[in-house]
């Protein structure tokens, strides 16, 4: 049974259907690319998963748990981590904080604490700036915090939108390679990416979303050779 | 001069109680909660009616001291029926309604009240009037030194609570976005719950205080320090708490000088004048900052 399974889902805002008859799933350990222009309804697929908004139809499951009845937070305990679009860090509130946040679920705040430990261990650059307020972070160090954070509640599977989106290459690999790692850590991940080429480099399957319908989906290298994803994505 | 002092840092006291809550609301649902000053007067009455079933048993600052958490639960556990009733299922309406949903809440309370106690004023059975005492040239009793002292403590109290706890950072961190707060794991419902239930139970508060100190309650006099509440919560810079309660003191004092200087009825005057002042001038109040965005 896959970890993550959605199956013939219909999302609407106020009547208009942004995604359509979506069925996909997520293995245990893999990483999945899910790929599309703007607009698709990728970050809406996300949305769902975590609860935010409720599909009108269809069938969510996160480790064969169904999802319609739980609230987001009961989502994050389940097991989802999800790093939001725009990074959407808490401004106003420091490094610190904003890792401990993520480890709200848990009851224990030592526990949270040594948890904040590790993931400052992992990610050093936060650590050097515990203590700052996580809007003066520059985007990079904001998108790492925005994993950071997720990474705290220890998700089964970790759900990134666009992490790369605004970075400069380098920082983009490193946000990369810190996803790698963190699924050879055992974490699956579904990664929503504008970068073709580099999701579908570090993803065993990939599905392409076109308004709202499944396209093209596969092998992460058959999809790389394909020369529709080719003149879409990867031009 | 210390005596306009005093009279300025007592009223002010109330005013940054009642602020701290319209500005927590603000801060984590966007609602200018136009209800809030009618807590205050909630617990004014319900603080009556609790000093009113004691005074055969104790009487004086005990009592009010008694009376006063007894009215600071009740007003918080109203705080967060309102919300639950009255501004929860409204949580993905438009502004306006929620607002509109305000106003009539502060309708009901008032008209509810009045209902209950009549239109007419009641004495106060507890007044803060022993023996004064010099202070610095000021004349002021024991009773008006515990409650501010008493202001004081709740407000150092929720300080700590919002910037040290588990529960505060939620609360600052659906403040700075829900949508991450969500993705977080924060029970964001029960989290602005919380919020409602400390913001009516300080102006419940400031209503006892105010009672004791005025020594006539009615129905309508939450709507003046509504008014008055989101002014210093302006002035701070709405959202921001420490900015809150500094509102509301130095409102305190500026209604308190002004007073002094022209008579009593311009006392209304002073603070709303100092709320356009700074509606024009420094919307973002003292302490409030503009929004930061960075990629
Ligand atoms: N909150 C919303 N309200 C109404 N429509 C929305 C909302 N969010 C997204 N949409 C619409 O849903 C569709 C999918 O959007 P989205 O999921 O953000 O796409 P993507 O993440 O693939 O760029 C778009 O047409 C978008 O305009
Ligand atoms: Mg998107």
């Amino acid at each position: 049974m896959p970890l993550l399974e959605l199956s013939g889902v219909d999302i609407s805002y106020g009547g208009v259907r942004a995604v359509r008859d979506l069925s996909l799933h997520v293995g245990d350990g893999e990483i999945v690319a899910l790929l599309g222009a703007n607009g698709a309804g990728k970050s809406t697929t996300l949305a769902a998963i975590s609860g935010l908004v409720r599909p009108s139809a269809g069938r969510i499951s996160l480790g064969g748990t169904d999802l319609a009845a739980l609230s987001p937070a009961a989502i994050v305990r389940l097991g989802a981590g999800h790093v939001p679009e725009g990074r959407r860090v808490f401004g106003g509130l420091t490094v610190r904080e904003n890792l401990q946040l993520g480890g709200y679920v848990l009851a224990d705040e030592r526990e949270v604490n040594r948890r904040v430990a590790a993931v400052c261990e992992l990610l050093p650059v936060l650590a050097e700036r515990r203590a700052q307020n996580a809007a003066t972070l520059s985007g990079g160090e904001q998108q790492l915090l925005a994993i950071g954070r997720a990474l705290i509640a220890r998700p089964r599977l970790l759900m990134l939108d666009e992490p790369t989106m605004g970075l400069a290459p380098r920082m983009a690999r490193t946000v990369l390679g810190l996803v790698k790692e963190i699924n050879q850590q055992g974490t699956s991940v579904l990664l929503v990416e504008q970068n073709a080429r580099a999701a579908l480099g570090l993803a065993q399957r990939g599905y392409v979303l076109s308004r709202g319908r499944l396209g093209l989906h596969g092998d992460a290298a058959g999809l790389r050779a394909d020369r529709r994803v080719i003149e879409a994505y990867l031009g | 001069m210390s005596q306009l002092i005093w009279n300025g840092l007592f009223t002010g006291s109330f005013y940054a109680l009642v602020a701290l809550g319209y500005s927590m609301v603000y801060g984590i649902i966007r609602l200018l909660n136009f209800a809030h000053g009618d807590v205050y007067m909630l617990g004014a009455f319900i603080g009556y009616y609790c000093l009113t079933l004691l005074s055969g048993v104790t009487s004086g600052l005990p009592a009010l001291l008694i009376v006063l958490v007894v009215a600071m639960l009740a007003t918080g556990l109203a705080g967060v029926g309102i919300e639950r009733l009255a501004y929860r299922p409204l949580r993905q309406a438009p502004r306006l309604a929620v607002l509109i949903t305000a106003v009539g809440v502060s309708f009901s309370l008032e008209y509810g009240v009045r209902l209950i106690a009549g239109a007419d004023p009641k004495v106060y059975p507890v007044r803060l009037d022993g023996q004064p005492v010099e202070l610095l040239g000021a004349r002021l009793t024991a009773e008006q030194l515990v409650l501010v002292a008493v202001a004081f403590v709740l407000m150092g109290a929720l300080h700590t609570l919002v910037m040290r706890t588990r529960a505060g950072r939620a609360m600052r961190a659906i403040a700075a976005d829900p949508k991450a707060a969500h993705l977080s794991g924060i029970e964001v419902g029960q989290v602005i719950a919380r919020v409602f239930f400390l913001g009516s139970a300080l102006a419940g508060a400031a209503g006892v205080m105010a009672g004791a100190y005025y020594g006539r309650i009615e129905f309508l006099m939450g709507f003046v320090i509504g008014l008055k509440a989101f002014t210093a919560a302006v002035i701070g810079g709405i959202g921001n708490l420490p900015g809150a309660m500094l509102g509301g003191l130095a409102l305190g004092l500026l209604e308190s000088f002004g007073t002094g200087l022209t008579g009593g009825e311009w006392r209304d005057v002073f603070a709303f004048g100092c709320l356009i002042v700074f509606l024009v001038a420094r919307p973002q109040g003292i302490l409030g900052e503009k929004a930061v965005v960075r990629m």
